[in-house]
């Protein structure tokens, strides 16, 4: 019980510091351990697909894509922007507020049984398969679709087109 | 092992709640914040893992093996999205020369 409190905790410090963080590099690496957290938090729930699935997909290919990203439009500390004094209050006030309801709606609903495994092969790769393959054939086709998509466009965009642009 | 995932069970579902709730909190509280265009992917990044665990602990809350399949392909969608997203940011980059959002208001009457 006491584990998911810490990796709790740790999740929110890591959050934090991601938006708080003036480098990018260091924002990057923070989003490294809160997604690290985020995997103990699927161990935990015996989610072992998911959690092997976040370690890959978040940590290693989207993290990897972000930092040859900074590499390529080498930022330098002066031009990185911040907003006014102002600006921040007003964003902080804001989120604390959607906070303060979605939690308050939580009050008012008030359900607080525990989380319990009742089927403790749940998140295991043969019964995801199972569904995956089974109920939900035509979406995940349709998502190798959104995926090839994806990389044309990605392609398509980041290339030089030295006919049109100068 | 089996006591292992016992310790999980002693946690309320609001607790779970909560925590996806800051978590989304924190990452809208970042788009607001930054104007660094990539912070900002990074935030949107952070809101879309506070849906994934939360998915995840109502499909365990429930029994119901739907809610993790749910969470895989909003993880194949988020891979798009980071991939066009940041080929945007790179294109972006080389024609203003800056990932700054506040440049970017072309499209502002």
């Amino acid at each position: 019980m006491s584990i998911f409190y810490f990796i709790a905790f740790l999740s929110i410090l890591f959050a934090v510091l991601v938006i708080s963080a003036k480098n990018p590099v260091h924002s990057i690496l923070y989003l490294v351990l809160t997604f690290f957290t985020f995997t103990i938090q699927y161990i935990l729930l015996n989610a072992q697909f998911l959690a092997i699935v976040n370690f890959i997909v978040y940590m290693g290919a989207i993290l990897v894509l972000f930092l040859y990203t900074l590499m390529l439009i080498n930022l330098n500390k002066d031009s990185e922007p911040m907003k006014t004094n102002l600006v921040k209050i007003a964003a902080v006030l804001g989120g604390g507020c959607l906070l303060v309801v979605l939690v308050g709606a939580l009050k008012v609903l008030g359900i607080s049984q525990p989380v319990i495994l009742k089927n403790p092969d749940l998140g295991l790769v043969k019964n995801l398969g199972k569904v995956l393959f089974n109920e939900f054939l035509l979406p995940f086709e349709v998502s190798s679709l959104l995926l090839l998509s994806a990389m044309v466009g990605a392609v398509l965009l980041a290339t030089k087109d030295k006919k049109t642009t100068a | 092992m089996e006591s292992f995932f016992d310790t999980v069970k002693t946690v309320p579902l609001n607790h779970y709640i909560i925590l996806s709730a800051v978590i989304f909190s924190i990452g809208v509280i970042g788009v607001l914040l930054r104007r660094n265009a990539i912070v900002i992917f990074m935030s949107i990044e952070l809101m879309l893992n506070a849906v994934n665990l939360l998915l995840t602990a109502f499909s365990v809350y429930h029994g119901d093996p739907n809610g993790q399949v749910f969470v895989f392909f909003i993880m194949a969608l988020a891979a798009a999205e980071v991939a066009v997203g940041l080929a945007i940011i790179v294109m972006i980059y080389r024609n203003t020369n800056s990932v700054d959002i506040n440049v970017l208001n072309r499209l502002k009457w």
